[in-house]
């Protein structure tokens, strides 16, 4: 038994995507009952032929790489647009106070001078510090998640380690002011100021909240970011070469030392940067732990200000062309130096992981 | 391993070829106790950090933070139900923004690598998901806001659209290319054309994991405050128009922990306590299906 | 056996304006299609992959393409249904005839040209998101064609897939709960629903235990009645079994064709007979 739709022709329908013209009413034109229209095997797209022999795309494929290569272009938009954007905003303050604004130290809305350097100093010390306390951290976790923990372990661990990056700035923000900065202030602040006061790391009061408490608290932020870019830096070194370590004897510290550290060293300072450059633009929780007092001090305690909390503290009731300009200057060089950052260390990942992130490069 | 065979492989018989070995041992135990201490380190904050939002938000709330609109200064009560419903505005007006050219952009990214275009707006995206969002907060006050001659919702839902774009685009690029090449195969021999292979089947087949992506971008945007702080700016009332101040709920958690009143820091607990619930809800059950999916790869 | 004659007629169709109508089909009659390549060379990239190859395939025939890995024998029948060229790297030179019009001439849409020549792949792939009926109907739906006859179209192609007796109660499972051997069927009868006048299958067996590869012989035998088929296979038995005539491939030559019996007992090329009797291969 045949099927019915292989049988009696059935009348023509005018289909969706041909552009041929109905046919005649005469109707019953071909057993092949799907097809509108034709029995024919090719059917004119519309659209000029193309006298050589290249595949024809059909409107409908022109039309949709069109759309989303426009959609993918907006990135490529968004990006140039800020730089532009910005810097055409910033024009009346980088034309006034030229590159001395990067080595001033003034601020002052009512006599219209501004220098960025208090912030640019307490965007470098306190995310440098973030760094030095993160790092150790972080390769220590990433090791152990690649090379100690087993599999359902290794999972949890790095889940948990994951929702840590998960929490919102401002939240941790909270959690600093409210338990970190007291406890800073009376435990290791206080221990600190009485035995090492003499050294200038350590003079002044205690507060909790300053240079410290922030760089504390962005090394916690950034901890999971480094370990995480680690952990897939580790993974991506091929077990040969452990393996290899081993067979000569070594203990499994030398053997990760000697093959996976020295594999991954370009991702590690890939991994590296990036923490660097999430530190260098963390706004909410820094503003509430670094005291807002735009000075130098060599004093951990001391409070200080960074661009992004500048930014946060003082755009939104900034009046007057010239101190928006300034602050839109900040956020320029704060989005030239996370961009360059950022450049460099994908770079460096990309070098030991592959362009596709834990996907080796084929 | 016995101490004969240690001893030639050290080198030397002059020194303790033993105590080499065992310091090496030990340099060993050290190193694994203290990576082990690095993880243990590392949860200390968080498990601090939930501890203490879900002792003190759990004392603060109650069913007024839900429904009351903020009390004026120093008075006592109210709650954030504006800025509760104002999140939700800003979250739904960057999706709509963003949703599009991310899930479209990825699909171009993944099905026309080929192109010049591929391979520039993928490094873009990257590049710019490392911009900080302060930054892109000044980016749409000089591109929104100005013009506008004023703060408004558009200006918060275009800086959450920004910071969404790059992440969902290069999740949506990942798993498309996922979709196996006989998916592909098997549609276009069907005499189905090839957009809508596309978007009938390779979307389809990624469907799973690109919403967990969008998951994933939406807990991420409803948790930012920055760079709402001069675009969407705040608002004390109820606010429905797309070109007025816009109060959301990490904004007004800010507000209220930088203020000098016990009252407003309860509240902010309170805030605290829904907005992770919210974020760390969303983020666990987007990563376990995610993982369930893949199999494990994190 | 018909002769492809019968239906086909040169239709003009740049212009929309079609030759004669085609007579009606009879009711039941099926309507293979005829094919022929001619001088057809590929490449991928700098690599080429078939030397000037010359073959035909006759309607209601099942013609096997057989040869050692590596052959060409995949680009060949890719290049039939206009595959071949969704890699970026490949092209070929020479042509290609259905039913004595060239799929790649330049008003012709490989959309259109896929649906004439369906293809059964090596490995089952069904639709993993789709239930066994909207498999059936994917060439449809995913065109966004309703079918007032859609229940038929998946009795009656699921029946000439062998599959209805096992599926019928079953129409809404996940297409990918199946047995491999079940997928595979599944696959031919989603061929088979767009009604194509070839029916492409790249070693559609290789994949499958003996009792699934034995259904889906019978079903070729079956099948050809109404479609012509073209069986690329790396089993020389299978070869022998079911088609009428046979094509020997040797890196990206053609070595020798002719009816199956022929090449199977007494062939020309001495290559031929080597490969065929398992000397080589």
């Amino acid at each position: 038994m045949t099927s019915p739709h292989l049988q009696a022709p059935r009348p023509a329908r005018p289909g969706k995507r041909a552009a041929r013209p109905p046919k005649g009413p005469a109707g019953p034109a071909e057993a092949h009952a799907g097809e509108p229209g034709g029995t024919a095997v090719v059917q004119a797209g519309p659209g000029a032929a193309d006298p050589q022999s290249h595949p024809r795309r059909s409107l409908g494929d022109t039309l949709f790489k069109v759309a989303a290569g426009g959609f993918a272009a907006v990135v490529l938009l968004i990006a140039v647009g800020m730089a532009w954007v910005m810097t055409q905003a910033a024009r009346p303050s980088i034309r006034a106070f030229g590159l001395g604004f990067l080595v001033s130290s003034a601020w002052d809305p009512v006599r219209n001078a501004y220098g960025a350097l208090p912030y640019i100093f307490g965007t470098v010390t306190s995310s440098l510090l973030a760094l030095a306390i993160a790092v150790p951290l972080a390769l220590g976790i990433a090791s152990f998640l690649s090379e100690l923990a087993r599999g359902p372990l290794a999972r949890v661990l790095g889940f948990l380690v994951e929702l840590l990056a998960a929490i919102p700035s401002v939240v941790y923000g909270l959690w600093g002011v409210f338990l970190m900065a007291p406890w800073l202030r009376n435990g290791p602040q206080a221990w600190l100021s009485r035995h090492l006061g003499f050294l200038p790391f350590f003079r002044g009061t205690p507060f909790g909240v300053g240079m410290m408490g922030a760089a504390l608290i962005l090394a916690v932020m950034i901890l999971p970011t480094i370990s995480a870019v680690c952990l897939e830096v580790f993974r991506a070194v091929p077990r040969a070469q452990r393996e290899a370590a081993l067979a000569l004897g070594a203990t499994r510290w030398e053997s990760t030392r000697m093959a996976v550290f020295s594999y991954a060293r370009s991702g590690i300072v890939g991994a590296v940067i990036l923490g660097l450059g999430r530190a260098l633009g963390e706004t909410m929780a820094v503003t509430m732990l670094i005291g807002n007092r735009p000075q130098i001090s060599a004093s951990l305690f001391a409070p200080a200000h960074t661009m992004a909390s500048v930014l946060a503290n003082e755009f939104a009731e900034a009046s007057g062309d010239l101190y928006l300009s300034a602050l839109i200057e900040i956020g320029l060089v704060l989005f030239g130096i996370t961009i360059l950052l950022n450049i460099l260390a994908r770079w460096l990942v990309w070098r030991t992981v592959g362009r596709f992130g834990s996907t080796p490069a084929a | 391993m016995n101490s004969s065979l240690q001893s030639a492989a050290a080198g030397d018989s002059s020194s303790a070829p033993d105590s080499r070995f065992l310091r090496r041992k030990a340099v060993n135990a050290a190193m694994t106790a203290f990576s082990l201490a690095c993880v243990l380190l590392a949860l200390v904050p968080l498990i601090s950090i939930l501890a203490f939002i879900v002792s003190q938000g759990a004392r603060a709330i109650n069913l007024d933070f839900f429904i009351r609109l903020p009390k004026p200064v120093g008075e006592a009560g109210g709650g954030m139900a504006n800025a509760i419903l104002g999140t939700l505005e800003l979250v739904g007006l960057a999706c709509v923004l963003g949703l599009p050219v991310g899930i479209l952009g990825g699909a171009f990214l993944s099905e026309y690598g080929n192109s010049p275009l591929a391979p520039a707006a993928r490094f873009t995206a990257d590049v710019l998901s490392g911009v900080p969002s302060i930054v892109v907060g000044v980016f749409v006050f000089a591109l929104v806001v100005r013009p506008m001659h004023g703060f408004s919702a558009f200006a918060g839902g275009v800086a959450l659209a920004i910071l969404m774009v790059p992440t969902v685009m290069r999740t949506t690029e990942e798993l498309m290319r996922l979709v196996p090449g006989s998916l592909r195969e098997a549609a276009l021999a069907l005499g189905v054309s090839h957009w809508r292979t596309v978007l009938l089947v390779v979307l389809q087949n990624a469907r799973g994991g690109i919403v967990m992506g969008v998951m994933l971008a939406i807990a991420r945007i409803a948790g930012e405050t920055a760079p709402l702080l001069f675009t969407a700016l705040g608002n004390r009332f109820w606010s429905f128009e797309l070109n007025q101040p816009i109060a959301a709920l990490p904004m007004q958690i800010f507000t209220y922990a930088i203020s000098p009143f016990d009252d407003w820091h309860r509240q902010a607990w309170a805030g605290a306590l829904v907005l992770v619930v919210l974020v760390l809800a969303v983020n666990l059950v987007a990563r376990v299906a995610v993982r369930q999916r893949v199999g494990g790869t994190p | 056996m018909s002769q492809p004659g019968d239906f086909v007629r040169p239709v003009v169709l740049s212009d929309g304006v079609s030759g004669q109508e085609a007579p009606p089909a009879p009711p039941g009659f099926p309507r293979g299609g005829h094919m022929e390549v001619r001088g057809l060379s590929a490449w991928f990239g700098p690599q080429q992959a078939l030397f000037d190859v010359s073959l035909e395939f006759r309607a209601h025939t099942v013609t096997a393409i057989i040869g050692p890995s590596g052959c060409g024998k995949s680009t060949l029948i890719r290049i039939l249904n206009r595959l071949h060229e969704v890699v970026p790297s490949a092209r070929h030179t020479g042509t290609v005839l259905l039913d004595g019009e060239d799929i790649y001439g330049p008003i012709a849409d490989p959309v259109h040209v896929r649906r004439q020549v369906g293809m059964v792949f090596q490995r089952p792939n069904p639709f993993p998101n789709m239930s066994v009926r909207d498999n059936v109907l994917a060439g449809f739906k995913l065109n966004h064609q309703r079918r007032a006859d859609a229940e038929e179209i998946v009795e009656s192609t699921l029946r000439a897939a062998a599959l209805w007796d096992e599926l019928k109660d079953l129409l809404d499972k996940p297409g990918a709960s199946l047995s491999g051997g079940q997928q595979q069927r599944l696959c031919i009868a989603r061929a088979l629903a767009v009604q194509p006048r070839v029916l492409l299958m790249d070693e559609p067996c290789s994949a499958l235990d003996p009792v699934s590869t034995a259904k889906i012989e019978e079903l070729i035998f079956a099948l050809k009645e109404r479609f012509t088929i073209v069986t690329v296979t790396h089993n020389m038995q299978q070869a022998a079994r079911i088609s009428d005539f046979t094509a020997f491939l040797m890196q990206g030559r053609l070595a020798e064709f002719g009816t199956t019996r022929r090449i199977f007992t007494s062939p020309e090329n001495k290559l031929t007979e080597d490969y065929v009797s398992g000397r080589f291969g």
